[in-house]
């Protein structure tokens, strides 16, 4: 069996047919993962107890003939900051080194009912703080494009494990461009929901205003399966949104001809790669073929998006991270004089360094005398940002932006300036902001064969349109068949 | 505004957070360097500006082609959303206890 072009639709088919079993599927790209992994580094616990007993019962539906779910074999990999129940959920992070959950992400729990086969979980950045997967407290991932080259973060492990077929797809989250930034990296295609589509509850809680789970995957009509197995109002997450999901793999068949695209000369200015740009230009002339209508419109507070959150997100990640204290779970210091010396020694040995500057600039920007000069305002100029979306989405349906201002960097390029390694997002931060979905999907190479990815926005709510121009961008480039 | 080593010692205590000496260094560099980088925001003329503290909030249900949006309340009933935790389960992942408490070192001396 091939895995490079082994998609969701394509493997459940094989299963129902019996030309595999989810057994045989499943141990196939465990020897993968034993063959490749040690030189990528995208798992870090593999839950081959619970994958064999899924596979089996998909197994044995099969033998009594009847009809496999939608996901039904289909062996999917986790992101380590997604609790899966009774496997060993660290976050990328020491201080969670042995935590085995006692239940599962409400994600989880629907890929599962869906029929999915769950391999294992997916090394990150420590506690999804990160662009480049440098910051896990295991080890870093290698690209496995260019293994001298970050995958991305912070789901790179997710990212890279879809590229290297060691996963069919897997589940990130994207708290500043954690799933899309990634997926560019690597070439696969990677998507982030609308605020409150996906219940974030088992998602370990980075900033809770800016965190989504959602899928990363080969193909986009993966990921709108993936999307619409996943979404829907949770009881367990107050801001999971109550609306209908739609069908988003039937609504792929809709021509895009007549959608409005905007393209915003922010993301085209200084500090993109030029390679970045031809790539996504020459994408954005194919939909423009496809009879798409390409307007100009402008975003002008993007150059302060990085800035607002830096401040939003480190502050509700100083107030989330305060539960790591030693007492109910996770790691606890030794030899500690008293209670308050516990708490410290515990966090200052069981978190990473970019865990504890972000914990600390978080604190600083709520601290009385600079609250207003730091974390009011960063809230008032998230809705200036927001306002910029509602203003340019009334004449266009969705927006087309490079995912990054360039391909994957050097491992250890960045982590001594963590400015710069911040401005890794600049494109990707600003639809966190503002809740809105966007996806991205490889337009093609840069001459070093390094993947560039495009990104497309929509509006709140509406991932319909924007899997379905990503899905033209796919179709007309064919780029999902050339793969590592 | 530029941040001294006495206000990374104060907000290190707040955060509660042991750093080394090596540790506030660094940081002390770091803050200053991303903190330059957010004073751009101070560019902005935002008075008139309502905070944003969740993106729900500033959505109209009309936009989304539905009513019933998130946030809403539920009935407070006993174990409503899920069972709780048996003791066993929820002592599994503690570091220390004693089967029916987490255990920490002594608060108060004699």
């Amino acid at each position: 069996m091939n895995l490079q072009s082994l998609t969701i639709a394509g493997a459940r088919g094989a299963i129902q047919e019996k030309r595999i079993s989810a057994t045989e599927l499943a141990q196939l790209h465990y020897g993968k993962i034993d063959a490749d992994d040690p030189k990528i580094g995208a798992f870090l616990t593999l839950s081959k107890e619970r994958a064999l007993a899924q596979a089996a019962r998909i197994d044995s539906m099969v033998s009594k003939g009847e009809a496999l779910p939608p996901l039904g074999g289909v062996p999917i990999a986790i992101k380590d900051v997604i609790a899966t129940e009774g496997v060993r959920s660290t976050a990328g992070s020491k201080i969670l080194g042995n935590y085995v959950p006692p239940y599962d992400a409400t994600a989880v729990k629907r890929l599962e009912a869906a029929g999915a086969v769950i391999l294992g979980k997916t090394n990150c950045d420590e506690f999804a703080m990160g662009s480049s997967n440098e910051n896990s407290a295991w080890r870093p991932v290698h690209n496995p494009r260019d293994l001298s080259r970050v995958p991305g973060g912070s789901s790179g492990g997710s990212a890279a494990a879809v590229a290297a077929d060691m996963a069919i797809a897997t589940l990130g989250s994207d708290t500043g461009g954690s799933i899309r930034q990634p997926a560019s990296f690597c070439g696969v295609v990677g998507l982030m929901p609308t605020y409150g589509r996906v219940s974030r509850y088992g998602l370990i809680a980075f900033a809770s205003s800016l965190d989504h789970i959602g899928p990363l995957t080969k193909t986009v009509e993966d990921a709108a399966l993936i999307l619409q197995t996943i979404s829907g109002r949770d009881p367990m997450d107050s801001t999971s949104a109550d609306l209908i999901v739609p069908n988003h793999v039937e609504d792929l068949k809709k021509p895009v001809r007549g959608l409005k695209l905007g393209v915003a000369k922010e993301y085209f200015g200084e500090g993109l790669d030029a390679e970045v740009r031809r790539a996504v230009e020459a994408g954005i002339q194919k939909l423009a073929v496809q009879g798409c209508e390409i307007v100009p419109v402008s975003l002008p507070h993007t150059q302060y998006a990085i800035p607002t959150y830096y401040i939003v997100a480190t502050a509700e990640a100083s107030s989330n991270l305060a539960r790591y204290d030693g007492v109910r779970y996770g790691y606890r210091a030794d030899g500690v004089r008293s209670l308050t010396d516990m708490y410290k020694r515990t966090r200052d040995q069981g978190f990473g360094a970019e865990v504890k500057r972000r914990i600390l600039l978080g604190t600083y920007a709520l601290s009385a005398g600079y609250y207003d000069a730091y974390y009011l305002k960063a809230q008032k100029v998230r809705t200036l940002l927001t306002r910029d979306f509602e203003e340019a989405f009334r004449r266009v349906d969705a927006i087309i932006t490079p995912t990054c201002p360039t391909p994957a960097f050097k491992i250890g390029e960045k982590v001594d300036d963590p400015v710069a390694m911040y401005l890794a997002d600049i494109y990707t931060v600003t639809a966190d902001l503002a809740g809105i979905p966007g996806i991205s999907v490889p337009c093609g190479d840069s001459a070093e064969k390094l993947p560039i990815g495009l990104q497309i926005l929509g509006r709140h709510f509406d991932e319909a349109t924007i899997l379905r121009l990503a899905h033209a961008v796919e179709s007309s480039t064919n780029y999902q068949k050339k793969k590592v | 505004m530029k941040i001294s080593d006495q206000d990374v010692a104060y907000v290190a205590d707040l955060a509660n957070l042991e750093l080394t000496e090596d540790e506030r260094k660094r940081i002390l560099r770091d803050l200053n360097s991303i903190l330059e980088h957010v004073d751009r925001l101070n560019q902005l003329d935002t008075s008139g500006v309502e905070p944003m503290t969740q993106v729900l909030e500033s959505v109209g249900a009309e936009n989304n082609g539905g009513s019933r949006l998130a946030s809403a309340a539920r009935e407070d009933v006993l174990e409503g959303l899920r069972k709780s935790l048996t003791h066993e389960v929820a002592l599994v992942n503690a570091p220390k206890d004693d089967g029916a408490f987490f255990l920490v070192p002594k608060v108060i001396e004699k």
